[in-house]
């Protein structure tokens, strides 16, 4: 049995330590959020964050997990609510299928606890771990940084 | 009153005397000859040599203009900055004359007159020979001028005193040039020439005294540089499987060979560097390290196979059953390697394009530090800004220091015959 933090509660997981947080959030949890994309840690479709740093939940086991914080795309809001994060890329239309967009908003959500102003550049370095195939680029970097905008005001 | 002064007297000659010995005379400046001035193919030799030397790994900040310096080596004694190689006459080498090039080569000293620090390998690049220098002085003479000064150096006293380098030089520095061993073949000595020379290897795989200086009798014997574990070429190779004068070409040039290691840290832009120097320089270069890393002993050969045989079953089941995880740190270690590791490096190897290393043919897992493992693991493994390349992600959110410990130390159980490292906290 694990236990850790989840999006602010304790939750509590019956599997083998090795399983991958991913399985844990999706399978376990049911937190659909993080996406599996390639399962290698090259893609950043499942990044989550744990403690303070965006990771590849898909290579992060549940054991490495135990006791420390995580948050998901679902810790940054709801569809009736959107947090800060969630609004900024729903203004800036920043999702074409979507499926790369919540890694996207977990590590920009890790860039801007660190640095609530960043550059274009800073911004894409962070990022960079994390693919889109669709290419809304332009898009997440604008909305990243409305994002980093209305944090400010809040 | 009269000792006094006579003290005074003999410490102020000393300094003068002192000042007189470390004392060079500048060079004249020139006018920088332009780029006509220079023989294309000898530029394009140049390039190829300043790729042997690595020039870019100080010269060049990743993304910045080339050559234009700026890129922070720590050392012990403070923080010294790459300077700007580039053709200005201001901030650059723009106005320095060939004879100057050579000089600062060769013994240490900039156009001025003053001594360069021995960051700046000038222990090897003595013995490099007239025609090289020349076509390095081509190339870099080409390049486009960068109007800008690096940071300065930051040292402490007394190492920023730089008339104190006259000192070091007599106790560290020989000004010589390279001979051949008639006994050893043409590549050999082009090796040796390269190695000991413009590549400068001894810099960073040579453990140095206290003064900075690499130990004469240590020679490539492995050494802690900038937080990585430069391994050893000499007999102390910690390469399970021994290197064959193939796999090292093929390490240098393309910063990876499947059954030993991947280029990261310093090492990275080495190879990234080597991959366009001319091939035969660096098969040159892989023969004469082969070479240094002495003949197959049985005691060799027996820790390869026991390397290959755990490769080749399920690494973690095989070294799972023999350590026993006796400890909840063991067991706490095997769980993050199936989890984060093992997808890549072990049940996930086809899938992954079969790119990922089989670790327990990984040098890192048996050099005597766990430092480069260390840095891989927190900080992956990413091609140059720009390049295409493998990639490893990093993990230094993903483990805290705890399970950091606790996978460094069941990683070790996988690289047959190597002891536990110790003092891992």
């Amino acid at each position: 049995m694990t236990a850790f933090n989840l999006n602010g509660r304790v939750v509590q997981v019956d599997a083998d330590p090795a399983t991958p947080l991913l399985y844990a959030l999706r399978d376990h949890l049911e937190l659909n959020g993080a996406k599996f994309g390639c399962g290698l840690g090259q893609c950043g479709a499942c990044t989550v964050m744990l403690d303070r740093e965006a990771v590849f939940s898909c290579l992060v086991p549940l054991s490495a997990v135990a006791g420390r914080h995580v948050k998901t795309v679902e810790g940054l809001g709801s569809a009736d609510e959107p947090g800060p994060m969630q609004r900024a890329f729903i203004e800036e239309q920043a999702a074409q299928c979507g499926y790369c967009i919540p890694g996207m908003m977990m590590r920009a959500q890790a860039l801007l606890e660190r640095n609530d102003a960043p550059s274009d550049e800073e911004i894409r370095r962070a990022l960079a771990p994390n693919l889109c195939r669709c290419g809304t680029h332009m898009r997440i970097l604008r909305a990243v940084h409305r994002a980093a905008g209305f944090m400010k005001k809040a | 009153m009269r000792w006094a002064l006579a003290i005074f007297a003999v410490v102020v000659a000393g300094i003068a005397a002192f000042l007189a010995f470390a004392w060079r005379p500048a060079l004249d400046p020139v006018a920088a000859p332009g780029r006509d001035a220079f023989d294309p193919q000898l530029v394009a030799r140049g390039r190829e040599l300043a790729a042997v030397g690595d020039c870019a790994g100080c010269h060049t900040r990743p993304g910045g203009a080339p050559f234009a310096g700026g890129v922070a080596l720590a050392t012990p004694f403070g923080t010294l900055f790459g300077t700007n190689i580039t053709p200005d006459p201001k901030f650059g080498i723009g106005n320095w004359s060939e004879a100057a090039f050579r000089r600062a080569m060769r013994e240490g000293v900039a156009r001025d007159g003053r001594h360069l620090y021995p960051a700046f390998p000038y222990g090897h690049f003595t013995l490099l020979d007239d025609a090289d220098i020349a076509a390095l002085y081509a190339y870099f003479m080409t390049r486009e001028p960068v109007n800008a000064a690096p940071p300065e150096h930051e040292l402490a006293f007394p190492f920023n005193l730089r008339p104190l380098l006259a000192g070091w030089k007599r106790l560290y520095f020989e000004e010589r040039r390279f001979q051949a061993d008639a006994s050893k073949s043409a590549q050999w000595n082009r090796g040796a020439y390269l190695v000991r020379g413009l590549g400068h290897c001894g810099a960073c795989h040579t453990p140095r005294n206290r003064l900075g200086a690499e130990h004469k009798h240590r020679q490539l014997a492995g050494a802690l540089v900038e937080g990585w574990y430069a391994p050893a070429l000499n007999e102390a190779s910690p390469s399970p499987i021994p290197w064959t004068p193939e796999d090292l070409a093929t390490y240098l040039a393309t910063g990876i060979a499947e059954r030993h290691a991947m280029a990261a840290g310093p090492m990275q832009t080495v190879t990234h560097e080597l991959g366009r120097a001319a091939p035969e320089d660096v098969r040159a270069i892989a023969a004469y390290i082969h070479g240094t890393m002495g003949p197959l002993t049985q005691a060799r050969e027996a820790r390869a196979r026991a390397a290959i045989d755990l490769a080749r079953r399920e690494p973690s089941a095989a070294a799972g059953s023999s350590v026993e995880l006796r400890d909840a740190r063991l067991r706490l270690g095997k769980a993050l390697y199936l989890g984060a590791c093992a997808s890549c490096h072990e049940r996930g190897r086809e899938l992954s394009s079969g790119g990922a290393l089989e670790l327990p043919l990984a040098v890192a897992l048996y050099e005597p530090e766990p430092a480069s493992l260390v840095n891989i693991i927190r900080d992956g493994i990413q091609p140059p800004p720009g390049e295409t390349g493998r990639w490893m992600p990093g993990f230094a959110g993903a483990f805290n220091e705890e399970q950091m410990l606790a996978l460094l130390t069941y990683l070790r159980t996988l690289a047959p015959g190597a002891p536990p490292w110790q003092d891992l906290e």
